[in-house]
């Protein structure tokens, strides 16, 4: 388990993330490619001491938030896809800064688009659904389960099961390692270490650090730090969140609440 | 009925009679009639509107108590206008009006608002096409002779065998003269079930056969080897009679480019579409002149103007009225958000009322906005308060799809007499309820419309697993096919639905009787999981019955093992027998 000083320095990474979600997407205007995106994205946080990455950005336009069509991995990879007014885009990235990692979802949309909008507001839901299952320390098969079930009444489709894994979550840490500081298209190298060796050593355990529907996470909430990442589509148009879920041996938080999309959803609430 | 007063004007060096009636401050519609008719084709028609309209008729030269010109050179289209410009100087000068034509009335009304159309604030085509525009259609179709471009042509080709004959010289006119009139209404009542009445089949008609003649002769070879570039900015509408013996609905193609201000409203109808079907006619006519001049208009009517529209980026179902039931979720909601996609409007209903309010809310995210109903299906008077219900606030739909349903599996033995009642009354007696009541809607109405039934591959998929949930299926297509084949002639399509193994929450809701409740959460969870595994979603389902409404199919069976079963019930039912043996419940 972390300690408070650790966890502090997770919350400024994650920080740093959203800081830099919020002023890439402040630049985005019409005609801007995906790639184009992903290099903001990338220089913005290289120039604040970022190191390392569990993954490299990503950015998803139009109906690519909805993941249409994907089959093939190399299909998340940013693209030249260009945006355009009334599309919705995703931000994604995970950077690494010092051993210490985030991993964060930002959704958005250029100008105006009305399902965007349902949807988002819909998406406020998983973020007390979530928490409240993990707190009441159900398996997470069965709050993926649960998850897919609101998903369903709500006539949305479930998103994340296109991610490798088919995960709405997985465990982070602090990043450490032999391996050099590389990436590993698009996955770095100590993470992919890391994540390896946890797999090993969970599975030891009857337990994993990926979080989905499946057998392996027919287990109470292992604790620790997670990135939750539900992510729900509409014809074609996506959105998420991603932040990160401190799990402990009785009760879970989130280890931020002072985040823009939480801002958003409140915001919205009151307008109501 | 409103008084008809008649007088005469004097036209292009021919007395005109015309004929009035209505309030003369009213907005004007000119009727104009077609060939060997008369001014009293459209005597059903003139009724209707009068009330509303200041309604003027006249006979053309040649015909009924007009005078008759001899020679084909006073047939001419510059003859013909000029009449019509004598009648709109002498009962409304200065006005612009409503001009409404039928078959010949339809062509030179063509003429009319391509020459002068300051002179008209709208028009409404039936059955008479403008014959510059067939001469340039035909030569489009024909520079690309694709087979389906061919059968077209050789379509209308075939539907012109009159004018061909009417250039023979004297033999027409013997005919006329020698008394066609009888075997002529004979003609009408059988081929379009229109029966004589005083006025039409007209007495003159032997007279005005003869004479009239002349149109054909004087204008039909020059424009169709000379066609010219015709266009007009009038708001057009045209009625498009889809069984029409002379005039092909395909001629109908293209137009857009010419006309700008285009609506079309396709009819199950034969030529004579005002005698037929005089209220459809009426009303149209009445909803095109409210609509271009911002008359006030009820839902039906302004969802039935944006039905018509024809115009770029205009989507499929635009105007259109859907109703699902069982639209809470599943296939109903995937197809009531599919018909939204493609600009419907959507009534969803459903036993659970939040699921419908849902199903409704993402409709209006994708088209119009949706409305939600809750209704038992199965319980027949909440289905009549339903139709009712939607009738009186959205009018009649287009499209109804009767899809709520519930499963049960297990054994024949296990099946209590509740069991059955309980399949019967939802999957038989609901799609029962549904198309009785919004088929006689559509029939009311007339202009046709479909109906959807959600059958299922078990339907032809003999099981003993399924005794109850097979054999209602089994019902709703046989109930399907034979509605389908009585309402055929009414314009009115009928679909069954096969879907086969999709993946819904149906299976989460399927009673499997004869195990208790452990058991039986046991057995849904284990077929809802083989269901994912299938991963056929009902987005599948709803784009094949967007296409079965389009293309007007009986029997549509969606996934692979849907159309297998179908095909191996046809072929192998001895292998279907061996395969219904096997115990999948357990």
């Amino acid at each position: 388990m972390h300690d408070t000083a650790e966890l502090e320095r997770f919350r400024d990474v994650q920080r740093l993330c959203y800081r830099c979600a919020d002023e890439v997407a402040g630049t985005l205007e019409p005609g801007v490619t995906e790639r184009e995106v992903c290099r903001r994205m990338r220089r913005w946080l290289r120039e604040r001491g970022v190191d390392d990455w569990l993954h490299t950005p990503f950015a998803w336009f139009g109906d690519r938030t909805a993941f249409r069509g994907f089959k093939v991995p190399t299909q998340f990879l940013p693209s030249g896809t260009r945006l355009e007014e009334g599309m919705p885009y995703i931000l994604d990235m995970a950077p690494v800064k010092d051993g210490y990692s985030a991993d964060i979802g930002y959704g958005g949309v250029l100008g105006e688009n009305r399902i965007w909008e349902r949807l988002d507001a819909d998406l406020a839901a998983y973020r007390r659904l979530i928490l409240d299952l993990v707190r009441e320390r159900r398996t997470f098969a069965a709050i993926y389960a649960e998850v897919d079930a609101l998903i369903d009444r709500q006539g949305y489709q479930n998103r994340h099961r296109k991610y490798p894994g088919r995960v709405i979550g997985h465990q982070v840490g602090i990043i450490g390692g032999f391996l050099p500081k590389r990436v590993g298209f698009p996955f770095g190298v100590r993470f992919l270490q890391t994540i390896g060796r946890e797999l090993v050593k969970e599975r030891l355990e009857g337990r994993s650090p990926l979080w989905n529907g499946a057998a392996q996470s027919q287990h109470p909430p292992t604790p620790g730090l997670w990135a939750v990442e539900p992510h729900i589509g509409f014809r074609g148009v996506g959105v998420k969140f991603e932040e990160i879920l401190v799990v402990t041996e009785d009760d879970a938080y989130w280890l931020d609440d002072d985040l823009p999309h939480v801002h958003r959803w409140a915001r919205r609430e009151q307008a109501r | 009925m409103t008084a008809v007063t008649s007088r005469r004007v004097r036209g292009d060096g021919v007395d005109l009679a015309v004929y009035e009636q209505g309030d003369r401050s009213r907005p004007t519609v000119l009727l104009v009639h077609g060939y060997p008719d008369t001014h009293a084709v459209w005597d059903e028609v003139a009724g209707r509107l009068a009330g509303r309209f200041h309604v003027v008729r006249y006979d053309l030269r040649g015909a009924g108590a007009s005078s008759r010109p001899s020679g084909r050179r006073h047939y001419a289209f510059e003859h013909l206008m000029a009449d019509m410009r004598a009648v709109l100087d002498a009962v409304v000068p200065g006005r612009a009006v409503h001009l409404a034509g039928h078959d010949w009335g339809s062509i030179q009304a063509w003429e009319a608002v391509c020459t002068m159309p300051e002179r008209f604030a709208s028009f409404t085509s039936i059955s008479g096409p403008c014959l510059d525009h067939v001469a340039h259609w035909t030569r489009r179709t024909l520079a690309r002779p694709t087979p389906s471009n061919l059968k077209r042509a050789a379509g209308q080709a075939v539907r012109s065998w009159y004018i061909y004959f009417f250039q023979t010289p004297v033999l027409p006119e013997l005919l006329w003269r020698a008394g066609m009139s009888r075997p002529f209404a004979r003609a009408l009542k059988v081929g379009e079930g229109v029966a004589a009445r005083e006025g039409h089949p007209a007495r003159t008609m032997g007279r005005d056969g003869a004479s009239g003649v002349g149109l054909y002769r004087a204008n039909m070879a020059r424009r169709l080897s000379r066609p010219r570039d015709r266009r007009t900015d009038v708001p057009t509408q045209i009625i498009v009679p889809t069984r029409d013996v002379f005039v092909s609905p395909h001629l109908v193609g293209g137009l857009a480019g010419r006309v700008p201000n285009l609506s079309l409203r396709p009819i199950a109808a034969g030529h004579w579409v005002p005698r037929s079907h005089p209220d459809a006619v009426a009303r149209w006519l009445a909803e095109h002149i409210a609509g271009v001049e911002g008359g006030p208009l009820t839902a039906a009517e302004s969802r039935g103007l944006r039905r018509a529209k024809v115009g770029p980026g205009r989507r499929p179902f635009d105007g259109s009225l859907v109703v699902v039931t069982g639209a809470g979720s599943g296939i109903g909601r995937a197809t009531a958000l599919a018909f939204a996609e493609r600009g419907a409007e959507v009534v969803a209903a459903d036993l659970d009322l939040a699921t419908a309010q849902r199903t409704a809310e993402l409709a209006g995210l994708l088209g119009p906005e949706g409305h939600a109903f809750k209704v038992d299906v199965s319980d027949p008077t909440a289905m009549e308060d339903f139709a009712k219900s939607v009738l009186h606030d959205h009018g009649v739909p287009d499209v109804v799809v009767n899809n709520a349903g519930i499963g049960m599996a297990g054994s024949f033995f296990d099946h209590t007499d509740d069991d059955w009642r309980k399949v019967l009354d939802v999957n038989l007696w609901g799609v029962i309820h549904g198309s009785r009541l919004f088929a006689a809607q559509m029939v009311e109405r007339g202009q046709g419309g479909h109906i959807v039934n959600t059958s299922s591959a078990a339907a032809f998929t003999p099981s003993r697993a399924l005794p109850a949930y097979a054999t209602s299926k089994a019902a709703v297509l046989m109930l399907s096919e034979c509605l389908r084949a009585e309402v055929k002639g009414k314009g009115i399509g009928v679909s069954a639905v096969c879907p086969g193994i999709v993946n819904t929450n149906i299976t989460r809701t399927s009673r499997f009787v004869g195990q208790d409740g452990d058991e039986e959460a046991r057995s849904q969870e284990r077929v809802a999981r083989a269901y994912a595994r299938r991963n056929f979603g009902p987005d599948g389902v709803a784009e094949e019955i967007v296409a079965a409404v389009r293309r007007d199919r009986a029997v549509v069976p969606v996934t692979l093992e849907a159309r297998l079963g179908y095909a191996a019930s046809r072929a192998a039912p001895g292998l279907m027998r061996l395969l219904a043996r096997l115990d999948v419940g357990r």
